[in-house]
């Protein structure tokens, strides 16, 4: 199977990415993401899963190289796929990431106030993006490309004359996606889109990426802890705890059959209508990323530790299925019945 | 001594620490001058830097390294009378204003404004001047820290203002706690690097208003300060006589001085701000 | 079943803007409802429906606008003034954050110290800390684990545990959790929930959950209450209210929850109100702008309540069916 053929938009090689905090000479590295392999493919809605403090958001910043200290790129590579071309982001320079960003990737990121101007009408906001990526348009132009972008979202095209704080929460995400969509980006990236939105709202939001996704046959990553949500949208779903991926597959097969014992307590603590029975949580607590423990991370919460677990990181291991899973139970067998 | 080894670890916080020591001890010095800092010609006027006058002498024939030493020592005073009792203010006007709220507040605010919207400069003048005669060391702060807590006090407020809001504010009235436990054990470990910075802001303030009432000869000019120095300094022409021994003598000390304060503002601040605590806290 | 806690005709308005122009949202309109012993009472709705000033007003942090809230022959203060005794032995809190909770900067074990010395529980310092250890074990933490320690030393789940292990030492009747489990992360959610369950059915304690996540509310209530802009719509046993709901906003709310299942995404879309503000002013049923189902009447005149088996709802659709 050749990269081509598996049309693979984004990959990563052992990526690594820590915070080196220095507070009055106490040191901490929080190891936000350690050592993470993906690769993301054409045309397909890739979302992230896991528990805050997991390093998910992390990840995010790292693939849209949107890495500023106190966060930093210690190991591995993220390559973007383009024209037939493997670009290495990291060796690109500046002005060359610029010009890649919003045409090729864009970012929604959490909390849509950070990227709309709060004094600003939402038209002029667009304007600006418009004109620093494409040449010689009028204003005129810019205004009927935007008008036209937002008819096609079904979004009202009104909210142009707005200013951010004057509409709701839903709408100013809404419109957040939608400029983020406005260049046709190969690539959409976005963190926690739906939270803090009311249910009904969320379904909204949601409709518009996917909507979105559907027109330009792009990909869409994602992270929200919101298992409903990934039940939803995603094609496939990534699993990460501390800072590592530690399952991987399509969303029927996480949410049918998954492999990790920790994705297994994720799944099955999940509330569902019609059924009361009794729902059990993991044990314990996830691991500070600045103090992990050693080998496999999950292994102090995990009901089915071996020697093994405790001193050596398991890799991640492809099933069949293309369920990928990075737990010895997989590697020694054990779990195979389950799979 | 943990903190004073944690904060030793920014060089801003050590070398204005050294400065103020440095200050200190000059100021402590003063009590062993051999010579009355109110006498005239005790010694020729107008030398330059020798091994008996180590930093020459002024016009007036005083000794100015010894004279130096009371001006440090007299400024200081001054600078932490206006600084702390401006405090105890800008804290009970602050902190009581933002956590009662309604008409304690508004009343507290109308003052506080009052305060804010006068004038200072050209009331502290005029003030001065009806009272130039008893303006002591003592008088000179209080009247600086008088004027001095307005502005502090509504920073102060704010504070509490939004503290008030926070959650857990309400799991302390649920625990039963009363409001002045409440204000002083919720919410003071928040306000403390607000009311150091204040303080050493307001105490840089103080010492920069004295040497400008002493230059405009507004304060007892013949109690020994930076400014009064400078004052006569300038009033017997020690830059036309060349005499920089004389001039840049207490010019040198109170940039030192401003400079040592401001760092060391910044600096516990910084060490001080909840945020940074937190993130030590847990890093151990 | 008794009733612990009776709301009647519960209103609080909130006035926006200056004197000149003046607007008045009613946050909480006419809401009436029973809080019976050991029952986990679930009030849930969108942002802005008025589950939280509800909630508010019950723990005495909001003036009341009109109406009353009765507990055990004792009326609560319609000022903000708290009756003591009520909140100290009757009604406790749980919130949202539980980072938010405990000031950052104190050990967390002060905030138990000093509800058993103000409440004066205990007449010795031995017997407090006996007292402050029974109810983390309630909890299932210890003494020895939260003893000096910060609140950035816990993980959320734990801080939420010891969040409720102090509103325990009270030993109340009532506890009121707003939004308990949203910011507790979806491992250890469950444990949190599980736990009222347990107090509910070991201690008798009442508890009022306030969500806007439907799947643990049917998890946990025995009772829910649905509200919508101010108004209570639809009240029942959980079962009745959530796998069957009657309001057309119930409806909208059950079929918009993303359910973890891949087999059952949606299909249909759904339109959006995007100006809230004239859904509070709206003066019939303030649903009735997005209703697919309104009728003329629901555009001029607010329903009733209505009784339909088990269940009361605020529509006209229903107008019919009562059987009072």
């Amino acid at each position: 199977m050749t990269d081509k053929a598996r049309n693979v938009v984004l990959r990563t090689e052992q990526l690594k990415t820590f915070y080196i905090l220095d507070a009055f000479g106490c040191e901490k590295v929080v190891k936000a993401v350690n050592g993470v392999d993906l690769e993301i493919l054409g045309n397909e809605v890739y979302s992230i899963a896991g528990e805050s403090g997991c390093g998910k958001t992390t990840l995010l910043k790292a693939l849209y190289a949107a890495v500023e200290p106190p966060l930093r790129v210690m190991e591995g590579k993220v390559f973007y796929a383009r024209k037939g071309d493997e670009l290495d982001v990291y060796a690109l320079s500046k002005e060359q990431k610029r010009r890649l960003r919003w045409d090729h990737i864009s970012y929604v990121p959490q909390g849509s106030m950070s990227v709309l101007n709060p004094v600003a009408r939402l038209r002029n906001s667009y304007r600006d993006f418009l004109e620093s990526h494409s040449d010689g348009k009028t204003r005129k132009d810019f205004l009927r490309i935007a008008r036209r972008h937002l008819d096609e979202l079904g979004l009202p095209s009104k909210v142009l004359n707005a200013y951010p704080h004057q509409l709701s929460g839903g709408m100013r995400q809404r419109v957040t996606i939608a400029l983020a969509a406005l260049l046709g980006p190969r690539i959409m990236i976005a963190d926690e889109p739906t939270t803090a939105l009311d249910v009904v709202v969320q379904r909204g939001v949601i409709q518009l990426l996917k909507g979105i996704q559907e027109t330009l046959q792009n990909t869409i990553i994602m992270v929200t802890h919101d298992m409903g949500v990934h039940a939803n949208v995603a094609d496939r779903i990534g699993i990460m705890y501390a800072g590592k991926m530690i399952e991987e597959a399509i969303a029927d097969r996480i949410f049918g059959q998954p492999l990790h014992p920790y994705t297994q307590y994720l799944i099955n603590s999940l509330p569902r209508f019609g059924d009361k029975t009794m729902r059990q949580s993991a044990p314990g607590s996830p691991p500070s990323l600045a103090d992990l423990p050693d080998g496999c991370p999950f292994h102090p919460r995990c009901p089915q530790v071996m020697q093994r677990c405790r001193e050596e990181m398991p890799r991640m291991k492809t099933m069949p299925g293309k369920h990928r899973v990075a737990c010895w139970l997989v590697e020694g067998g054990v779990n195979e019945r389950i799979a | 001594m943990r903190v004073l080894r944690d904060l030793f670890k920014d060089y801003r916080f050590a070398l204005s620490f050294l400065v103020l020591w440095f200050l200190l001890i000059m100021a402590v010095l003063s009590a062993f001058s051999p010579y009355d800092p109110l006498i005239w010609f005790h010694g020729p006027p107008n030398l330059k830097p020798s091994v008996t006058y180590f930093l020459g002498t002024s016009a007036k024939g005083q000794d100015i390294f010894w004279q130096a030493t009371y001006a440090v020592r007299n400024s200081l005073i001054i600078s932490v009378i206006a600084g702390a009792v401006s405090r105890v203010f800008a804290v009970l006007v602050g902190m009581i204003a933002g956590y009662r709220g309604r008409g304690t507040d508004r009343v507290l605010m109308f003052f506080t404004d009052t305060l804010l919207v006068m004038p200072l400069f050209l009331i502290i003048v005029m003030l001065a001047l009806l009272v130039r005669e008893r303006m002591t060391l003592v008088n000179l702060g209080l009247l600086l820290a008088f004027f001095g807590w307005a502005w502090d006090a509504r920073v102060i407020r704010s504070q509490i203002l939004s503290l008030r809001e926070r959650e857990f504010t309400k799991t302390a009235v649920l625990s039963g706690t009363g409001t002045l436990k409440l204000v002083l054990k919720e919410y003071l470990p928040f306000a403390t690097p607000l009311i150091f910075s204040t303080l050493i802001n307001n105490m840089a303030w103080a010492i920069g208003m004295e040497m400008t009432l002493a230059i405009l000869g507004l304060t007892d000019i013949n109690i020994p300060t930076l400014g009064t120095m400078l004052h006569w300094a300038i009033s017997k022409q020690a830059l036309f006589l060349g005499q920089w021994n004389w001039l840049l003598t207490p010019v040198v000390l109170s940039v030192l001085l401003f400079i040592a304060l401001y760092w060391l503002s910044v600096s516990i601040s910084e060490y001080l701000d909840p945020r940074t605590r937190v993130q030590r806290v847990g890093g151990k | 079943m008794s009733a612990l806690l009776e709301i009647r005709n519960l209103k609080k308005e909130f006035a926006f803007g200056s004197i000149l122009s003046r607007l008045r949202i009613t946050a909480v309109d006419d809401v009436s409802f029973d809080i019976n012993t050991s029952e986990i009472f679930a009030l849930a709705g969108e942002s802005g429906c008025g589950k939280t000033t509800t909630a508010r007003m019950i723990l005495g942090f909001e003036e009341i606008t009109a109406g009353s809230i009765d507990h055990k022959r004792s009326v609560a203060p319609t000022d903000t003034r708290r009756d003591k005794v009520w909140l100290s032995h009757g009604v406790q809190a749980i919130f949202q954050n539980p980072f938010e909770t405990f000031n950052p900067l104190r050990p967390v074990e002060r905030y138990f110290f000093e509800t058993v010395r103000n409440y004066k529980l205990a007449d010795s310092d031995g017997k407090a800390r006996t007292m402050v250890d029974e109810t983390l074990r309630a909890v299932g933490l210890s003494f020895e684990e939260v003893s000096g320690r910060y609140p950035s030393e816990f993980s959320g789940g734990q801080l939420q545990r010891v969040s409720i292990a102090r509103s325990l030492l009270t030993s109340p009747r009532l506890l009121i959790a707003d939004e308990p489990v949203s910011m507790v992360d979806a491992s250890l959610r469950m444990s949190i929930v599980n736990l009222f369950k347990q107090l509910r059915d070991e201690m008798h304690v009442s508890v009022l959950y306030i969500t806007h996540d439907l799947a643990t509310a049917y998890y946990v209530s025995d009772r829910i209450g649905i509200m919508f802009r101010g108004n209570l719509i639809e009240l029942g046993v959980v079962e009745d209210v959530l796998m069957q709901p009657k309001h057309p906003y119930t409806q909208l709310l059950r079929e918009s929850i993303p359910e973890a299942d891949p087999n059952r995404r949606w299909t249909e879309r759904v339109s959006l109100s995007d100006i809230e503000h004239e859904e509070y002013m709206r003066k019939g049923c303030r649903f009735a702008g997005r209703c697919p189902k309104a009728m003329e009447i629901c555009r001029t005149d607010l329903p009733e309540d209505l009784r339909i088996g088990s269940v009361m709802v605020k529509c006209h659709l229903y107008a019919g069916e009562c059987n009072d």
